[in-house]
């Protein structure tokens, strides 16, 4: 499952192994796991800070070169060349709440299937965390026609 | 430090095709498109062919005042274009181009991370619609969300069906377990993922919340100048992440014919041609109604997901 490329060397200096044994062993302790682990994504968090340096020059060098005349008339909400009516943050019925609902019921039942999907096929699983699965897609299926039944999916 | 001078080129190279790729695809966007409606598309910029056209829009973008409305909610309408751009680019770290280790990071949870990151960049057009406290940006920004939930859900199920194929959820562990059968295996799967990300993208026909001629590009209405670049080239490096995910997850990523040597080139290959059928979707289809989105994902791309992670599941577990 765990597909660690070149991290044991680095990792394990800062983690600080087990302190007292002379051989380092590969990442085998928890600490040393969780290291090589967080180590892919330092990467990522040196390439956020890439990525904000690169808006930050754009964002500086665009004050450098643009003009600023700004105009009460420039400054107005747009709406279609008319003065705006009412404020922007107008209320509004939201009437799609139950496909939030839907949503988060569905993606967190989801979220679910990733670490799953990564052992059900090994030795020893095969027959019944098939029959799980088609429970949990029963479960899935059975919300869809619910709300399907009750009209939700229904526009018109 | 040989390490610190290797993960540099690594960030140095993502960058370098986070830049690239996007004008790439904008420009062949333009031509294309051109072409199939009898037009030629921009001739003059840079000469040959109007290829430099893009770098000239930048230029024009960068020179063009930054208008905030007296009415806005300013702080968080100037971040919105960076919550918007900054997660592909993330994203672009974890997708493997070639065998051998060739992508920018090996991250474990690979397929896990990317569509979590991918996620927020929609939280960028959020923001642009409830700051800009304009009623075109509000209705975008609520056709926005609508598109979000109703969408990443069959994205997430058919990505959990290929980790499922390939009982891993490293990205390069995937293209490792990779073979030529899973193309057909998944591909109904593959078409739920690309239309969903479409969706995700608000690419024609999907466009609604955009929609020029009814809501005055929705959530962007009151952007200008380079902030309106910024949102534009989300757009277009959305398109690099999705193709190139396509790719990697259903379409097998580096493999084939001299994998060890043109990998890269075929992850090249297989990105631009989906990024080209994205262009050719665009010019082909009309617009879909609000409804009709809706209904598109809850009553086909939904159910089809599920259905093929029934497939992957049966046959998985029947061949090993």
């Amino acid at each position: 499952m765990t597909y660690v490329t070149d991290v044991p060397e680095m990792a394990v200096a800062p983690a600080g192994g087990p302190p007292g044994h002379g051989a380092v062993p590969a990442a085998d302790t928890p600490t040393q796991w969780a290291a090589a682990y967080f180590d892919g994504y330092s990467t990522v968090g040196l390439l956020a800070v890439v990525g904000v340096l690169f808006l930050t020059v754009a964002f500086v060098g665009g004050r450098l070169l643009r003009p600023v005349v700004p105009t009460p008339e420039k400054l107005l909400t747009y709406e279609c060349g008319v003065d705006p009516v009412g404020e922007g943050w107008a209320h509004t019925q939201v009437r799609y709440y139950v496909y939030a609902f839907l949503y988060v019921i569905f993606a967190v039942d989801s979220i679910f299937l990733f670490p799953w999907a990564t052992v059900f096929a090994e030795p020893g699983f095969g027959g019944t965390t098939l029959v799980e699965m088609f429970v949990f897609l029963g479960f899935l299926t059975v919300g869809l026609l619910y709300a399907w039944k009750k009209g939700v999916l229904e526009w018109t | 430090m040989n390490d610190t001078l290797e993960v540099a080129l690594r960030l140095l190279a993502v960058f370098v095709i986070f830049l690239v790729l996007p004008l790439v695809i904008g420009q062949t966007e333009h031509k294309v498109m051109a072409h199939m409606q009898g037009r030629l598309g921009p001739m003059y910029a840079g000469g040959f062919h109007g290829w430099a056209q893009l770098v000239a829009d930048g230029v024009k973008f960068a020179q063009k005042e930054d208008v905030v409305p007296a009415n806005a909610d300013r702080r968080v309408f100037q971040l919105a274009p960076a919550v918007a751009l900054l997660p592909y680019l993330l994203v672009l770290v974890a997708i493997p181009i070639g065998p051998d280790n060739a992508v920018g990071e090996a991250i474990d949870a690979g397929i896990f991370f990317v569509l979590a990151v991918m996620g927020v960049g929609v939280l960028g057009s959020l923001m642009a619609g409830w700051a800009s406290a304009n009623k075109f940006s509000l209705l975008g920004g609520l056709r926005t969300a609508a598109q979000l939930l109703a969408y990443e859900l069959p994205m997430l199920l058919t990505a959990a069906s290929v980790a499922m194929a390939a009982g891993t959820v490293s990205l390069p562990g995937m293209l490792d377990a990779f073979e030529w059968w899973w193309v057909p295996w998944q591909i109904v799967g593959g078409v739920v993922f690309f239309v969903a990300g479409l969706a995700e993208l608000q690419r024609p026909p999907f466009d609604a919340p955009v929609a020029d001629s009814e809501i005055i590009f929705g959530a962007y209405t009151e952007y200008t100048g380079l902030r309106f670049a910024l949102f534009l080239l989300a757009e277009y490096a959305g398109i690099v992440v999705l193709s190139g995910l396509t790719a990697v997850l259903f379409l097998g990523g580096w493999h084939g014919p001299f994998a060890d040597e043109l990998g890269w080139l075929w992850t090249l290959l297989k990105t631009l041609a989906l990024a080209f059928v994205v262009i050719w979707l665009r010019a082909t289809y009309p617009r879909l109604r609000e409804d009709q989105l809706q209904k598109l994902a809850w009553t086909v791309l939904i159910p089809l997901a599920l259905a093929q992670i029934a497939l992957t599941g049966v046959v998985k577990v029947a061949i090993s």
